[in-house]
């Protein structure tokens, strides 16, 4: 099966293993490549170069870095869009598409908007489609149809994604020579050392690059290198990891494979490199010019011939090295383009003079020339440069498949941007270089504008032992710093070559070229931030990469700015785009089940859910909800009913000045209560405003339970632990809300049933009145007993150890037996509470209600010196209300019933709200409480609720409770 | 084709026209000088010249035009509030965004989406009905709607009940919109510096002169002004600017983040909300899924990005799109959120003379762009509060009578 006609033998290819093959499918047809191919490596090999369409005018892509930064090879695969086909690796049955296009990749029906492109000048949006309004409508479809890139699938299945924490004294991002070096340092000092390599294997430049004549010094060197790390036990390498972002504290995220690292390291060195960027010329985009780094690759770590006859554009000595690669791959070397008028002094350059390869300086390449349906170059225009981005009129015109450029680089910064770091232009070496790192940060290598081999390893040992310092290693002496860092001539100023007739692209991904920027400058969006959103240059997926400073430079020229007073735009995590899964991992969402959860699965409850918890809404089908809660409504109040009160909070608060804490926290007093008894407790925020209620229990002098609400529990016992600190009382809180579990056994009967259960109490009326509580055993389970009247009946919660919960449960169950026992929910307790009265917080309340607000004046004592809220409390009273809660009811028997939260209306005016409304069981009627205005508020007043469809619907102030007003249930 | 764009294709030279104005010296004194270069300051000046004629006025922005929070939010338009303050304070601004483009003959790519503030709690149900019937009291467009016909209008959502947070509904907004933010800014500046505005970037004021009580100008890095009014409209440093000013504003600074895909096909036209799972989420004209969740957790002067920031908004994201695990996530940044106690703005008069206040937004000033600019432009041109923004007058904290809009965020904060 052929490997491609592109494939050059070993040594090429040092990543791939020729004795694997895989075969894959491309556009519909099948292909064959070697297992370490990526995706792109392989079509290459057989000599597949168009892989995708542009976003904006549909241009033919193709390979341009072979090192996943740049969006021209994006693909799809499956319902798995926009991934980066010179990354990913093959897989056997793989099936891969081009994407962006309407036909096929190859004849894409939308490339005619390349043909209008000039009547598509920089921030054309903005600029038209909006006369006459209705037009707007028109193109605004047109233009989103037109958008993005890749597609998803609606049904896409979710993938399985992780996370593990890695924790290292030193990080070192990037395993190229810089990083390597760094990492063998650190390791020196005896620490933990982890080390991430975005590819395959460690190397970096050193797998590829050439910095000799004869081609053979990187390897060596990576030979050596590679086998010193691996015979270090303390370095932890993880290759194929992509460090994607560094946050504050060295806190970073890696992505390897379907999971994310989360790593936090003492000190991190960054040694990511540069990143070779393109020349601007016309056609400089299209399939066959590609970075001379990205050749360099193809064959060196793919085993793949990146053409047939090339011309290597070059202002650096890197160029001369392509050069020489090429040569040794086969290519036809047909010229070096020099931009430099002075000749080259490396040993690659003369190597290049000795095979005669014709070296033309001082000139540059005016444009390529496409073939058929630009799907490929075929030839170079070039001429001599006259002056910065001007060239002669003559030119020579070569025949070739493949440029290469070579004209320098840009430090691969993003992560020392993420933690903050500033770059400042370098004159000397034409780069913004970073100029100043945060604390316990370090830069090495090409990242920090070092390009001498020599000097790339000493600073890479410079930063390791740097960094191991920071970190509290035990270090030797310094090592040297290297005194040349070989930045010099390593990047050119200004290798952008203005066309005429456009095409001559400085962003690939935004499809943007030297006019549009130009033009927007001229707009006056001639600051750089202001530049990149007015022309989208860098906002595509490949964040600027090859864009941002070429923007500069042009924005710089055209302002007469000096650029080094400039920046590059700020770049912002991920480094490199992150799937939504890795991010997401398994997804852990806490779900909190009471001890009796089971039980109420059993007996049908349809569990509703309650902040984190689950509660049963009501037993029974869900078509039968009403029937359900009203029958155990009527339960309650002719027999008896159980329901689980788990989720309700639960503090204790101990200590001598118990009762002082809770004077100051809520409404009620508290210092008087008596050891055995319960007391409501109210609690405002300081502006005055409800926020959570509950009963406080006195088991002993220096000991409160105190209940709180299931959803406001949290917040409560924040505030107590906030306000001790504050007050510092001699105080203890703690939050047992998921150390006991809880039932309310209610109705008439529930004393009979207690007694079955109960016999180390004194269960009688003078025994166990109504708002007392106890200790005791129920069940033989140790329990904290409370006579409470939330829903209006004779009543006992019982709150036991939540390990017993279930026990406690059944034991009630079986022992309720023969009164009939039935287990009720929270809806059928909220219509009993509400048949009483008595508000829920959050619901009858919001975030601004005070207790005048919400006729609750009984439940604050007048006479204390303070209590949180209190002073707000006392100015909104005098005041005057501007809305109060009342019970209320329907005059009209068939009148709708109004919903919670219709509104309380005075013609065009909202004076209020309904809160709850139901019809009542238990008195037959529609009874509900609602904010109305305070002229409306006294019994026998009527107001009106705008209901379902705008209807209006009268209800009258009535008293509460609107059952049982005397309240003599709750206490027989 | 429109006709519009054919000056371009058919010219040989491209017709520029500057829109941003080039800088210029700083003049020793304006009628009105604006503190802050976003979209509120740049609104107001456009009205203040439209509408009052008052065009002698300098616009200082500390870093480039619209940098702040105009070009971090989410870019979300609405007017499903909860109060009736909020609801016809929000509904003007969603009557003018309407308008823009022709107003300011600039296209801001007002795009109408139709909104969903998803309930997955019995309490949220009532939250958005209360809402629903706000709105629709004030004649907004607003309804709650149960997980069929969300189901219906979004199928894009998983309405699952096999979830932890089940989809029980939503309020629907059908008005609810995306626009180009940046273009909103741009448009102002463009319209306000035709009118003789001054626009001056990178100009930090770093202080405020005062005189019996009086605001009288500002020294700023390239030198002292003096003017006759001052607006500040720095959101995410007012309080830092009401000091300079002499008096304490009732915020809290907290850094709000967001986030955007790389760009995908269409397939998300709703802009869809869950307080509930503290995300929004809606799919720009470019492609990409722009997200955001609940403020950070803690306050700090900052707009770094964070790790758990999307950890916990795309665990979120793929309850509601499970879908969604192989889309990437090519962009996170951050701005900063002055919260009030109430969740409404604090606008209009102050306690020094002659400065005027825009502050307070939250996570909601993108949206009320054009209102505050024409009601900050009267209560600027008539030193009195206009009528819609009466009730977000800083003394309601003192007062109680605060504007309670806390059930209308979007996430919790």
């Amino acid at each position: 099966m052929s490997v491609g006609v592109n494939r050059l033998p070993a040594p090429a290819g040092g990543v791939i293993d020729r004795s694997r093959t895989i075969g894959f499918e491309f556009e519909g047809r099948h292909f064959t490549g070697y297992a370490g191919d990526t995706i792109a490596s392989a079509l290459a090999a057989h000599d597949e170069w168009l892989i995708s369409r542009s976003f904006k005018y549909h241009r033919p892509r193709g390979v341009l870095t072979m090192a996943g930064q740049d969006a021209n090879t994006l693909v799809q695969i499956g319902d798995e869009p926009n991934i980066l086909a010179d990354r990913r690796p093959i897989v056997e049955g793989m099936v891969v598409t081009g994407q962006n296009y309407v036909g096929s990749l190859e004849q894409d029906r939308q490339s005619w908007v390349e043909l209008i492109g000039r009547f598509l000048p920089v921030g054309f949006y903005y600029k038209a489609f909006y006369k006459p309004k209705w037009a707007w409508k028109y193109w605004e479809r047109y233009i989103r149809r037109t958008a993005g890139l890749g597609t998803v699938n609606l049904d896409a299945h979710h993938g399985y994604f992780d996370k593990e924490y890695v924790f290292a004294d030193v990080a070192v991002i990037g395993g190229g020579p810089a990083g390597i070096a760094a990492a063998l340092e650190a390791a020196k000092a005896g620490l933990e050392v982890v080390l991430v390599e975005d590819g395959a294997r460690l190397g970096g430049s050193l797998g590829y690059a050439r910095f000799d004549a004869e081609g053979v010094r990187g390897r060596q060197q990576l030979r050596v290198l590679a086998a010193e790390v691996e015979a270090n036990a303390r370095i932890r390498v993880l290759t194929e990891a992509t460090c994607t972002g560094l946050f504050a504290d060295n806190w970073m995220s890696v992505i390897r494979g379907n999971r994310l690292y989360k790593m936090r390291a003492t000190s991190v060195v960054v040694a990511t490199g540069s990143l070779e960027q393109p020349a601007v010329f016309k056609n400089n985009d299209l399939p066959g010019v590609m970075m001379g780094s990205a050749a360099q690759r193809l064959i060196h770590l793919y085993g793949v011939r990146p053409g047939r006859k090339a011309v290597v554009l070059a202002a650096n000595s890197d160029g001369y090295g392509v050069a020489l690669d090429l040569a040794d791959a086969g290519v036809a070397v047909q010229a070096v383009v020099d931009l430099r008028a002075g000749e080259d002094s490396s040993a690659q350059a003369r190597a290049v003079r000795l095979r005669q390869i014709p070296v033309y300086l001082g000139h540059g390449l005016r444009k390529t020339v496409a073939g058929p349906g630009k799907h490929h170059i075929i030839a170079a225009e070039i001429a001599a440069v006259e002056g910065e981005g001007r060239l002669s009129g003559a030119a020579a015109t070569l025949e070739c498949d493949l440029v290469c450029m070579s004209c320098g680089y840009s430090p691969t910064g993003q992560l020392l941007h993420h933690i903050g770091a500033r770059f400042a232009y370098n004159r000397a070496s034409h780069m913004f270089e970073p100029a100043v790192l945060p604390a316990h940060a370090f830069a090495a290598g090409s990242v920090n504008g070092t390009y001498d081999l020599e000097a790339v390893l000493g600073e890479g040992r410079h930063a390791g032992w740097a960094a191991a310092k920071d970190a509290g290693g035990q270090v030797g002496g310094e090592p040297a710093r290297p005194v040349d860092k070989g930045a010099a001539g390593v990047t050119h100023p200004w290798p952008i070559f203005a066309s005429d007739s456009g095409k001559d692209f400085v962003d690939f991904d935004e499809d943007l070229q030297v006019k549009d920027l130009v033009n927007g400058i001229a707009d006056g969006y001639d600051h750089i931030e202001l530049l990149k959103r007015y022309s989208t240059v860098g906002m595509g997926p490949s964040q600027g990469r090859h864009s941002a400073v070429a923007a500069v430079r042009i924005t710089a020229k055209e302002t007469g700015r000096d650029i080094a007073t400039m920046s590059v735009t700020t770049q912002r995590p991920p480094y490199r785009p992150e799937k939504f899964g890795h991010l997401a991992g398994r997804v852990f969402e806490p779900e909190r089940h009471t001890a009796m959860h089971h039980r109420h699965v059993e007996l049908g409850g349809r569990m509703m859910l309650a902040g984190l918890w689950y509660r049963p809404a009501y037993y029974g089908k869900k078509e039968d909800r009403d029937k359900a809660i009203r029958e155990e409504v009527i339960a309650v109040r002719n027999n008896v009913g159980l329901i689980d009160v788990s989720t309700l909070g639960g503090l204790d608060v101990r200590g001598p000045d118990a009762a002082e804490f809770l004077n100051r926290l809520y409404t009620f007093t508290y210092a008087k209560q008596p050891v055995g008894r319960s007391r409501y407790v109210l609690m405002t925020d300081q502006s005055g405003a409800i926020i959570d209620d509950g009963v406080a229990c006195r088991f002993h002098d220096e000991h409160f339970y105190v209940t709180a609400t299931t959803s406001g529990v949290d917040a409560v016992y924040r505030l107590m632990l906030f306000w001790n600190a504050q007050w510092r009382l001699d105080v203890d809180v703690a939050n047992v809300t998921a150390a006991y579990a809880g039932v309310n056994l209610a109705g008439p009967k529930s004393r009979e049933v207690l007694r079955k259960v109960c016999s180390d109490i004194d269960l009688s009326p003078e025994g166990f009145p109504y708002l007392a509580v106890r200790m005791g055993t129920v069940a033989g389970i140790p329990a904290r007993l409370m006579r409470v009247g939330f829903v209006g009946e004779l009543g006992y919660e019982i709150h036991v150890p939540a390990s017993m919960g279930e026990a406690l449960w059944d034991a009630l169950m079986a022992a309720g037996k023969s009164e009939a026992i039935r287990p009720f929910g929270v809806e059928a307790q909220r219509v009993l509470r509400l048949e009483k009265g008595h508000i829920i917080v959050s619901q009858d309340t919001d975030g601004l209600t005070h207790p005048y607000e919400a006729d609750m004046a009984w439940a604050i004592g007048k006479s204390k010196p303070y209590y949180m809220g209190g002073r707000s409390i006392d100015i909104q009273n005098r005041r005057g209300l501007t809305r109060k809660l009342v019970g209320f009811t329907l005059d009209d028997p068939n009148a709708p019933v109004p919903e919670e939260c219709h509104l309380v209306v005075k013609g065009p005016e909202i004076v209020g709200r309904v809160t709850s409304a139901v019809i009542s069981p238990s008195v037959g009627r529609v009874v509900g409480l609602a904010f109305v205005a305070p002229d409306q508020a006294e019994h026998g007043k009527t107001f009106d609720i705008k209901v379902a469809g705008g209807r209006i619907v009268q209800g009258r102030v009535v008293p509460i409770p609107f059952f049982d007003p005397e309240n003599k249930r709750q206490e027989l | 084709m429109p006709l519009g764009l054919l000056k371009y294709g058919l010219r040989k030279t491209y017709p520029a026209e500057r829109q941003i104005p080039a800088a210029q010296p700083l003049r020793p004194t304006y009628d009105v000088v604006i503190i802050g270069g976003g979209g509120h300051a740049l609104a107001t000046a456009y009205y203040l010249a439209r509408d009052y004629g008052i065009t002698n006025v300098a616009v200082l922005e500390k870093g480039y035009l619209a940098g702040g929070n105009t070009a971090r939010n989410t870019a979300i338009i609405r007017s499903n509030y909860l109060t009736p303050e909020g609801v016809k304070f929000y509904d003007m601004s969603v009557k003018l965004y309407q308008e823009l483009s022709q107003d300011l003959d600039y296209n801001i790519l007002y795009s109408e989406r139709g909104h969903f503030t998803l309930a997955h709690t019995d309490a949220a149900l009532r939250t958005s009905r209360w809402r629903a019937e706000v709105n629709k009291h004030l004649g907004v467009n607003s309804e709650l709607i149960f997980t069929d016909d969300v189901k219906k209008l979004c199928p894009a959502l998983n309405c699952s009940e096999d979830v932890r947070y089940p989809i029980l509904g939503a309020l629907y907004h059908p008005p609810g919109s995306i626009a180009r933010h940046d273009a909103v800014a741009w448009g102002y500046a463009r319209g306000a510096a035709r009118r003789g505005v001054e626009i001056h970037q990178l100009t930090e004021v770093t202080e405020i002169l005062k005189e019996n009580g009086r605001a009288i100008g500002v020294v700023t890095n390239r030198g002292t002004i003096h003017c006759n009014k001052l607006l500040q409209a720095v959101a995410g440093s007012s309080s830092l600017v009401s000091k300079m000013a002499g008096f304490r504003l009732p915020i809290r600074t907290i850094p709000l983040q967001a986030c955007v895909s790389v760009p995908l096909k269409p397939f998300l036209d709703q802009i869809v909300v869950s307080g509930s799972l503290h995300v929004y989420i809606s799919q720009s004209s470019r492609g990409e899924l722009v997200m955001g969740g609940s403020t950070d957790p803690y306050g700090v002067y900052s707009t770094r990005s964070t790790l758990d920031f999307k950890e916990g908004l795309l665990g979120h994201m793929l309850e509601l799109l499970p879908f969604l695990g192989d889309v990437k996530l090519a962009r996170q940044w951050a701005g900063m959120a002055d919260m009030t106690p109430d969740f409404s703005p604090v606008m209009g008069l102050t306690p020094l003379e002659n400065y005027y206040i825009d502050s307070g937004w939250g996570t909601w000033g993108f949206k009320a762009t054009p209102v505050c600019g024409l009601t900050m432009s009267y209560t600027l041109a008539n030193n009195k509060p206009h009528e819609l923004i009466e009730p977000f007058r800083l003394d309601r904290f003192v007062n109680f009578q605060q504007v309670g809009e806390k059930g209308a965020a979007s996430v919790g904060h």
